[in-house]
C-alpha cells in the first residue's frame, strides 16, 4: 500500500513573527523555515508504517515556492521514498491544496494520505479534510493512535472530552494530532540517501487546477497587546488583588 | 437567504458554544436558524429554540448523528445548504471535524476561527498562534465559517422558535464511531469555565497536579495544563491550553508553573484577568499576567490553598 503525505514548508515553529509596517501580511524575510510539525509526525507515521512491513511507498508532496524541495527533501532523509514538488506562488488556500492533493490522489491511487491537522502559519486546519471530501473518502482526524487492519483502519482522536475511536475503510485520509508519535531526528546516512532521491517537478495547471485564492486578504495586523501589570507579594495580597478586580 | 449555524450539544442539552455561534451569526445581518443533528435531542433542539435570534430550528434525529461523525454530518449539512448562504459552526474539534468537509463539498473556502464580523462577508481572524489578526473577505455566494466561541457572548435563552423535522441524509458507510473515552470530570468544561487554574512543566508530576485540583475544587474553576505537561504525562490531553489545544478566555486564569511560550499564550490570552504563579522571575508568562507572584509553587499552591479556605471558599 502506498502512502501519501503532504507536508508544507512554514515559519519554524521557534520564531515569532512580525507584521509587515504595510499591514499585507507577515515578514518572512530571513526567518528560519521549516517543516510544518505536525506534517513531520505524519512523515514519521508513515515512515513507520514502511518499516512495519505495512506501506510499500512513501511519497512527500509538496506544494509550495521552489524552496518547498527543501522541506521534501527533509521527508526523504527521514524516510520517504520519493516526492512531487506541486510549484506556486504566493498563498495556495487548503480549498486549492486540497485539489490538487485530489489530482495526485487519483494518478497514484494510495491506500492512505496521513496529513498534518493544521499548518502553524495559517491555522486553518482544513487541508485534509477537504481531501477527503473530494476524495469521498473517510477520515481519521487529530490522531493520536493510528492501527491498520485489513483493509480498513482504527483511528483513536483527541477531542474536546477526552478520545474518541472511530473505524474507517481503506482509502482514507489521516489527520496527525501532536501525540501520535515523537519524530525522529534524520541520520546522516538517511540525508546522504536523501540527495539521490527523485522528486518530480509539476505545477497547478499540469493537474488543471486553479490555484488562485478566493479570500481576499485585505489586512494584516498585529493583535491588541496586552499590559503586563503587576507582581504581588504575598498570596493574600494576591487574593486581595483578584477580590478587588472582581473575579472572585 | 439565512445563516444556518450548526449546533454543539450532548443530545440531552445544548453547548454554550451554539449560544456564541448564533451570536456571530446574527452578526451577518441574516435570518439565523439552528441544525440540532443528533439522537434522541429534542432537549438540545428545545434549548436552541429558546436562543434569542434564531427564528428555526432544524432537527434531524437519528443514530447516524449521535456521535457526529464526520461523513455523516457533512452529508446532512450539504443536502441542506441549498437554502442557506452562511453555514458556521463552533470551531470545537466536532466543527473542525466535519466543517472543511462540507465547505469541499460546497467548493467553498472556508473562514476558520473568526474572531470578529467585521461586515457580513468580511471577519477578523488568528493566524501564526495569534501572533497576528487577518481581515479577509469572502467570495461572493455561499460562505463557510467556523467561529472561535471565546470571541462572542452567548445569545441569551429568552426566544420561542418553531422547530421542525429534517429527513437524514444518506451515510456514506465508510466510516463508524467505535468508542470514546472522556475524561469524565465533575469540574466545569475547560472552553466555558469561568476560572481556569493551569499547570505547566514545573508542576514536577501528575501526583502534583493533585495540588492545583484542590485549589481549583475551591474557586469551581476548571483544571488546564500546558502543553509541555500533557506531553511530560502528569495529566490527559484534553487538558491542553494553546495554539493546538484549547482556546479559552475564563474570566480567571491562573498559570502555574507556566512559563508561557507563544503556543500558549495563544490558548489564553484573551482571558480577562491573568495571574501567573512561577520562581523564575524572567518568564514571558509574567508579560501578559494581570498580577504575578515570584514564588516557588510548591509553597505557593499549599498557601493559597489554605487562604482560600480561610476566606471561606
Amino acid at each position: 500500500m502506498k502512502v501519501l503525505v503532504p507536508v508544507k514548508r512554514v515559519v519554524d515553529y521557534n520564531v515569532k513573527v512580525r507584521v509587515k509596517a504595510d499591514q499585507t501580511g507577515v515578514e518572512l524575510a530571513n526567518l528560519k523555515m521549516s517543516m510544518n510539525p505536525f506534517d513531520e509526525i505524519a512523515v514519521e507515521e508513515a515512515v513507520r508504517l514502511k518499516e512495519k512491513g505495512k506501506a510499500s511507498e512513501v511519497v512527500a508532496i509538496s506544494i509550495g515556492p521552489r524552496e518547498a524541495a527543501e522541506t521534501i527533501r527533509n521527508a526523504l532523509a527521514i524516510g520517504a521514498d520519493r516526492g512531487i514538488l506541486v510549484k506556486t506562488d504566493g498563498d495556495t488556500e487548503p480549498l486549492a491544496v486540497a485539489k490538487i492533493l485530489k489530482a495526485i490522489c487519483d494518478a497514484e491511487q494510495p491506500g492512505l494520505v496521513i496529513a498534518g491537522k493544521q499548518a502553524i502559519d495559517d491555522d486553518a486546519g482544513q487541508t485534509g479534510q477537504m481531501l477527503a471530501a473530494l476524495l469521498g473518502w473517510p477520515q481519521g482526524t487529530f490522531a493520536h493512535k493510528l492501527e491498520l487492519g485489513d483493509g480498513s483502519a482504527r483511528i483513536e482522536r483527541e477531542i474536546d472530552g477526552g478520545l474518541q475511536t472511530v473505524e474507517v475503510k481503506l482509502p482514507a485520509v489521516i489527520t496527525t494530532d501532536l501525540r501520535l508519535n515523537e519524530p525522529r531526528y534524520a541520520s546522516l546516512p538517511g540525508i546522504m540517501k536523501a540527495k539521490k532521491k527523485p522528486i518530480e517537478e509539476k505545477a497547478p495547471a499540469d493537474y488543471g487546477i486553479d490555484a488562485t485564492p478566493r479570500l481576499k486578504v485585505l489586512k494584516v495586523a498585529e493583535p491588541p497587546r496586552r499590559q503586563a501589570g503587576v507582581k504581588v507579594k504575598t498570596v493574600a495580597e494576591l487574593l486581595d488583588k483578584l477580590h478587588e478586580a472582581g473575579v472572585l | 437567504m439565512a445563516a444556518l449555524v450548526v449546533a454543539e450539544h450532548t443530545n440531552q442539552a445544548l453547548k454554550d458554544a451554539t449560544a456564541k455561534t448564533v451570536t456571530a451569526a446574527a452578526e451577518l445581518g441574516r435570518p439565523v436558524h439552528v441544525l440540532v443533528a443528533g439522537e434522541a435531542c429534542g432537549a438540545a433542539a428545545e434549548a436552541a429554540a429558546r436562543l434569542a435570534g434564531v427564528e428555526k430550528v432544524l432537527v434531524a434525529d437519528h443514530p447516524l448523528y449521535r456521535h457526529m461523525v464526520a461523513e455523516t454530518m457533512a452529508a446532512l449539512i450539504v443536502s441542506l445548504a441549498d437554502r442557506y448562504d452562511a453555514i458556521l459552526a463552533p470551531a470545537t474539534t466536532n466543527g473542525k471535524n466535519y466543517l472543511p468537509r462540507v465547505a469541499a463539498g460546497l467548493d467553498t473556502p472556508q473562514i476558520s476561527e473568526v474572531l470578529k464580523v467585521v461586515a457580513p462577508d468580511t471577519f477578523e481572524r488568528p493566524i501564526y498562534a495569534g501572533s497576528a489578526i487577518q481581515t479577509v473577505q469572502a467570495p461572493a455566494g455561499k460562505m463557510v465559517i467556523s467561529v472561535r466561541t471565546t470571541a462572542f457572548k452567548a445569545a441569551e435563552s429568552t426566544g420561542a422558535a418553531p422547530i421542525e423535522t429534517v429527513a437524514p441524509a444518506g451515510d456514506p458507510g465508510t466510516s463508524r464511531f467505535a468508542g470514546e473515552a472522556l475524561s469524565g470530570s465533575a469540574r466545569p468544561e475547560l472552553t466555558s469555565a469561568r476560572r481556569i487554574v493551569s499547570g505547566g512543566r514545573g508542576m514536577q508530576s501528575a501526583e502534583n497536579f493533585k495540588l492545583l485540583e484542590r485549589v481549583a475544587d475551591r474557586l469551581r474553576a476548571a483544571v488546564g495544563a500546558s502543553r509541555a505537561a500533557v506531553d511530560a504525562g502528569f495529566v490527559p490531553n484534553d487538558y491542553q491550553v494553546g495554539q493546538t489545544g484549547k482556546v479559552v478566555a475564563p474570566e480567571l486564569y491562573i498559570a502555574v508553573g507556566i512559563s508561557g511560550a507563544i503556543q500558549h499564550l495563544a490558548g489564553m490570552k484573551d482571558s480577562k484577568v491573568i495571574v501567573a504563579i512561577n520562581k523564575d522571575e524572567e518568564a514571558p508568562i509574567f508579560q501578559v499576567a494581570d498580577f504575578g507572584l515570584v514564588a516557588d509553587l510548591f509553597t505557593a499552591i499549599p498557601e493559597l490553598d489554605e487562604e482560600l479556605m480561610r476566606r471561606g471558599f
